[in-house]
């Protein structure tokens, strides 16, 4: 028991743990922890009171039963008293004690706030620390209620000692992550950032932490900070292995707080200072330098602390992406790392390779490692690492090496992982598609992914393959006969079945001339694989079978005798024996010309973004995109390879079992509201039929005030799969905006109801009202499925200096949502001063176990809380003439984007928020407007005209108000309504 | 934003021997989490990286003797970075044990949550000199 011979712990525990390691089984651990429960039980409410040493040892024991995973009733009130003692080792553990369990009792807090205000206040640095590491290990917000204001003071204090400075700085960035509301920037900031000149290296390390968190939202107030942490790195870099004493590990030079310096520089964009950047650029090339110097030690320790510093210097680099030189080396660097003998050098060359990949400056010298990077994809033994080599040859992938890598990875597949196999075939599927040249080359791609590896074949790939081979008709009668080679194999897979079963019926009349593929032996074949398939199999092969109907009147016979098998008509899947019937009936009463009209050859498909990309963009989750996605280069191949261009993901994917012909009764779900069941609740609650309203009439202004909610609890984060903290996550820790975010905001800009996004999953509508400068805003999410929705969690966010400008307070909703309802959130909403930027909507759920995000605009622009304003003609010029200052214009003169309509110019602005002013303009033809913007710090009064030039379809607006950002913001939002 | 979820030290048969969590999560999850890495690291051999993601972040870990050390961190952090952070932590406290083993991490199990405070706080890196960390664990111990 090397513990208790040092003799300076407690016997009692140290014997009690001895105890425990030595019982033979869980029922004698319980048993000894249910004698020591009692014995401790009988000594807290004993009447003899205890010493602080049997507190200490009693508490401590029961931390060590809590710790064994024991549920603890009894002793908090002990432990809060140890907090008073002026003891360390007994504050310690009373401190200890409540850190730990925290968790289970939150009620402890508020019974500790006092003892740790008294330790704050003591001058004692150990005292202090302990406090201070109290409210950091804790971090919850009546901590920060109780603390945030006293914290910065004692970070910024001239006579704080060096590791109360260290532990303040980070005690203050816990609180400001779990509630920055409550740590307002103030005078403090600016000395925080000289932390970064402070003597102590500790002191820095901990301050680059606090700073690299509070800069991100607040990117102005800290950006002296720039230049301080270039000269700090450039010191810490130029000096020799073992200038900094202390600091020094394994010969390399403060290796993390250089890690430190060069992520908080990748917050900014580089350096604006010529100076300034030109220091950096040396920093940079030093460390690039140094990795080519031998090494000073052997241990995998100095290399490991170094190459922590370059990969971080890479990462620099490639933020900046500005230094075509520097990125060059980066690669020849990382190429170099390729062939190491540490698998860790090898994976991180790997991954960091990918986003190389990506700069235009250093594709081409990325593109020089190929035969490296397959050879890693066959021999690597942590699949790990082979999956960011599959990465890295996506990433790599252009027209010049396509065929290539799509063969290798198609290679790889047959024996790759299962757990990666998915996502390679995906991949394969859209470089080849993107590079395909001639698309016989893509098909042939496809149609091995499917022979090889047809279970991971996903609804997505083989729609897509389908979509490309309607529309191109140079590529339709080589699919066909591919195809059918494919389908005589004696065992394919039923995707095979699918896609062969589609196309054939399409297309098969291309190949019919051959008499090995006459009609007959196309059905024949076919139909062979027919008993075999499952039902959704089957359906599209009977509708295979009534278009072969019409390219093949031969087969008619045939096929009527099938359709009309007692097991087709009698089918017990009603599916099946409805295109049965149907499709029997349709061939026998329709003329030729009829079969020949509903039976045509399928019309193009619109183009749109691959929905494989979209699915791969789904399994890589949010931030993968940028490597994955690449809208760069390469615009030649806008002509054969458009469908994969960036667009929108929300458009669906036809099905072509479902919808084939086009003949159902009824439109599936997921295209269009039905009338009944599931799918009603969907059914607009924004239309403008009275019956579907909610009663939101209007409330009055008490009413409204007095409504106001509280805001929701901090939320315990529940799944560590949920990146972001329930409770206020930052603009970083969500997704950026949908593409289309700006588009769906400006729709709501002149009205304040109306469906804000819709896509297969989800549809959100907003319906909201708008008092002076308060409102509320109700969402209504939609399930538009029939599964449930899981850990739904939408949340609002202020990005930048919003959260000071514009109030939010959310409810929570529900976690779940059922297949087909729909739930409501309630927004209350208070303009605190005027603001540019919109809130973010973040809605994350997952949907068949999948994780979706999206993060939208929420429609609350400045306009909303205009309040109209009534005046003569008189007063509006007088008042026009008052904002005649420059900067209180702002004037916009542009193109009609819709008719010029002046009942709808009219409807436009009212809804926009100003009042109408008649007979002020001298021109009829003109529109005058004039209202206020309340907020709660101040109001804008804002003057507006818009002059319509019908014939050259143009429009002058000018916006005149007392403040400079609102007129030009105004301008902008209600410019591109017209 | 970029810091470590929690600190775990196991043992090959799954016996916790520190955990140290910097966000909230509930006992339940706690448990879970912990069950998952033990799965997730023990599997792995040598020739291995130091690095597997989990869930949507990355746990960067190294084995001494019987026990593993475990960093959750966000999957864009510095794996190498974290990797030494953890050796440098097992460096302090091999000195602080005296040749520190399984046992002491056991019996002082309170002590170990001094040092890991010394060194992480809020999930961030608070001091990396050892010498500076053990003075002021020694300045701790002479206290009463």
């Amino acid at each position: 028991m090397p513990a208790v011979s040092k003799g300076d712990g407690m016997r009692g525990l140290a014997v009690f743990i001895s105890d425990i390691r030595n019982c033979k089984s869980k029922e004698a651990e319980i048993k000894r922890i249910n004698k020591e429960l009692a014995n401790i039980r009988s000594k807290f409410k004993g009447d003899k009171a205890l010493d602080g040493y049997s507190k200490k040892k009693y508490v401590c024991k029961l931390l060590f039963i809590f710790l064994l995973g024991h549920d603890i009733d009894f002793g908090h009130m002990e432990a809060v008293n140890l907090l008073s003692s002026n003891k360390y080792t007994e504050k310690q553990i009373g401190y200890l004690f409540i850190s730990v369990l925290v968790n289970s009792n939150s009620e402890l807090i508020r019974l500790i706030n006092n003892a740790i205000k008294n330790d704050l206040a003591s001058r004692n640095p150990t005292f202090m620390c302990l406090a201070l590491h109290c409210i950091a290990n804790v971090g919850s917000r009546e901590m920060g209620e109780a603390f945030a204001a006293d914290i910065p003071r004692i970070l910024v204090a001239g006579d704080s000692m060096d590791s109360v400075k260290q532990s303040a700085a980070l005690c203050l960035l816990r609180l400001y992550k779990a509630s920055p509301d409550l740590v307002p920037m103030g005078e403090w900031t600016a000395r925080v950032v000289h932390l970064l000149n402070d003597q102590h290296m500790g002191v820095v390390t901990a301050a680059v932490s606090l700073i690299t968190c509070l800069c991100k939202k607040n990117p102005d107030d800290f950006k002296t900070c720039i230049s301080l942490a270039v000269s700090r790195l450039s010191r810490i870099v130029s000096s020799a292995s073992t200038d900094l004493q202390d600091y020094t590990y394994y010969f390399v030079p403060a290796p993390w707080l250089s890690v430190k310096l060069l992520r908080l520089l990748q917050c900014y964009p580089p350096p604006e200072d010529a100076a300034v950047k030109g220091r950096l650029v040396e920093c940079l090339e030093t460390v690039l330098n140094k990795a080519q110097e031998p090494p000073k030690s052997k241990k995998v320790q100095h290399s490991n602390a170094k190459n922590a510093i370059l990969f971080e210097t890479i990462s620099l680099i490639i933020h900046y992406d500005s230094e075509p030189n520097l990125l060059v080396r980066a690669c020849n660097q990382l190429g170099q790392f390729l062939q190491h003998r540490e698998t860790n050098l090898r994976y991180l060359a790997l991954e960091s390779m990918c986003t190389l990949a990506s700069s235009e400056f250093s594709h081409e010298a990325v593109k020089t490692h190929i035969d490296t990077v397959i050879n890693a994809l066959k021999t690597e033994r942590d699949v790990s690492v082979r999956q960011r080599a599959a990465d890295l040859l996506y990433a790599m992938c252009d027209r010049s090496n396509a065929k290539q890598i799509v063969s290798e990875m198609l290679r790889y597949l047959e024996t790759a992982d299962y757990a990666i196999r998915e996502e390679i075939v995906l991949k394969v599927a859209i470089l080849a598609e993107k590079y395909a040249v001639d698309y016989s080359w893509y098909v042939d791609t496809i149609l091995n992914l499917i022979r090889i590896a047809g279970d991971y074949v996903s609804e997505e790939v083989w729609y897509r393959v389908l979509q490309i081979v309607t529309n191109r008709d140079d590529v339709q009668g080589y699919a066909a006969k591919t195809v059918f080679e494919a389908l005589q194999a004696p065992a394919c897979h039923e995707n095979m079945v699918k896609v062969g079963g589609y196309i054939l019926g399409e297309f098969g009349n291309l190949i019919a001339g051959d008499p090995r593929s006459s009609p007959p032996v196309q059905f024949s074949l076919l139909h062979s694989k027919f008993h075999l398939c499952s039902v959704a199999t089957r359906a599209l092969l009977l509708s295979t079978y009534i278009k072969f109907i019409n390219l093949f009147p031969e087969t008619k016979a045939t096929i009527q005798g099938v359709l009309r098998a007692g097991s087709q008509l009698r089918n017990a899947d009603v599916e099946l024996q409805q295109r049965a019937v149907e499709y029997l009936t349709l061939s026998s009463v329709a003329s030729t010309d009829v079969l020949a009209t509903v039976l045509e050859e399928m019309p193009p498909f619109p183009e749109r973004e691959s929905s494989i990309l979209a699915k791969l963009k789904r399994k890589k989750g949010p931030g993968a995109g940028s490597a994955l996605d690449d809208g760069r280069r390469d615009p030649s191949s806008n002509d054969i390879n458009g469908g994969v261009e960036p667009t929108p993901s929300t458009v669906s994917t036809p099905s072509p079992s479902a919808d084939l012909l086009g003949l159902r009764a009824a439109p599936p779900p997921a295209a269009a509201p039905v009338t009944s069941g599931a799918g009603n609740l969907l059914v607009d609650v924004f239309s403008d039929g009275p019956a579907a309203q909610p009663s939101l009439g209007p409330t009055p202004e008490e009413a409204f005030l007095s409504e106001l909610e509280p805001p929701a609890p901090e939320s315990p984060m529940a799944l560590l799969a949920d990146p972001a903290p329930a409770a206020d996550p930052g603009p970083e820790d969500i997704g950026p905006p949908i593409p289309e975010a700006d588009e769906l905001l400006n729709k709501f800009v002149c009205k304040n109801n109306g469906v804000l996004f819709e896509n297969q999953l989800l549809q959100i509508g907003v319906k909201s009202e708008f008092r002076q400068n308060l409102g509320r805003m109700y969402l209504f999410y939609g399930n538009k499925t029939s599964v449930q929705f899981q850990n739904f969690s939408p949340t609002v966010v202020h990005p930048g200096d919003l959260q000071t400008q514009l109030a939010v307070q959310t409810k929570r909703v529900a976690a779940q949502v059922d297949g087909g309802a729909q739930v409501q959130q309630v927004l209350n909403i208070e303009c605190l001063r005027d603001f540019l930027t919109p809130p973010l909507l973040s809605v994350r759920f997952r949907y068949g176990g999948a994780p979706q995000s999206l993060t939208l605009k929420l429609p609350v622009t400045i306009n909303k809380f205009f309040q109209p304003t009534e005046m003569a003609a008189q007063d509006f010029f007088q008042r026009w003439k008052q904002l005649s200052l420059p900067q209180q214009e702002a004037q916009k003169i542009f193109k009609a984007n819709h008719p010029m309509d002046a009942e709808v110019t009219k409807a436009k602005l009212l809804g926009f928020g100003s009042a109408l002013l008649d007979n002020v303009d001298p021109n009829p033809e003109n529109f005058v407007g004039a209202g206020i913007i309340q907020t709660k710090a101040l109001q804008v009064g804002c003057l507006l005209r818009l002059e319509p030039n019908a014939q050259a379809q143009m429009y002058r607006l000018t916006l005149r108000t007392s403040k400079e950002p609102v007129s030009r913001h105004l301008c902008e939002l209600l410019a591109q309504q017209f | 934003m970029v810091w470590i979820r929690f600190i775990l030290i196991q043992n090959r048969a799954g016996k916790t021997r520190l955990a140290k969590w910097y966000m909230q999560f509930d006992d339940d999850e706690k448990q879970k989490l912990i069950e998952e890495v033990h799965a997730v690291v023990t599997v792995r051999d040598a020739k291995h990286t130091n690095f597997v993601e989990f869930r949507n972040f990355k746990i960067i870990y190294r084995r001494y003797a019987g026990l593993y050390f475990c960093i959750c961190v966000d999957v864009n952090d510095n794996n190498l970075a974290y990797l030494e952070a953890i050796h440098n932590f097992v460096e302090v406290l091999n000195e602080y044990f005296h040749n520190v083993c399984e046992l002491d991490l056991v019996f002082n199990f309170y002590k170990v949550y001094t040092v890991v405070d010394e060194m992480f706080l809020a999930g961030e890196i608070r001091e990396t000199s050892q010498t500076k960390v053990l003075k002021q664990l020694l300045m701790l111990q002479s206290l009463e």
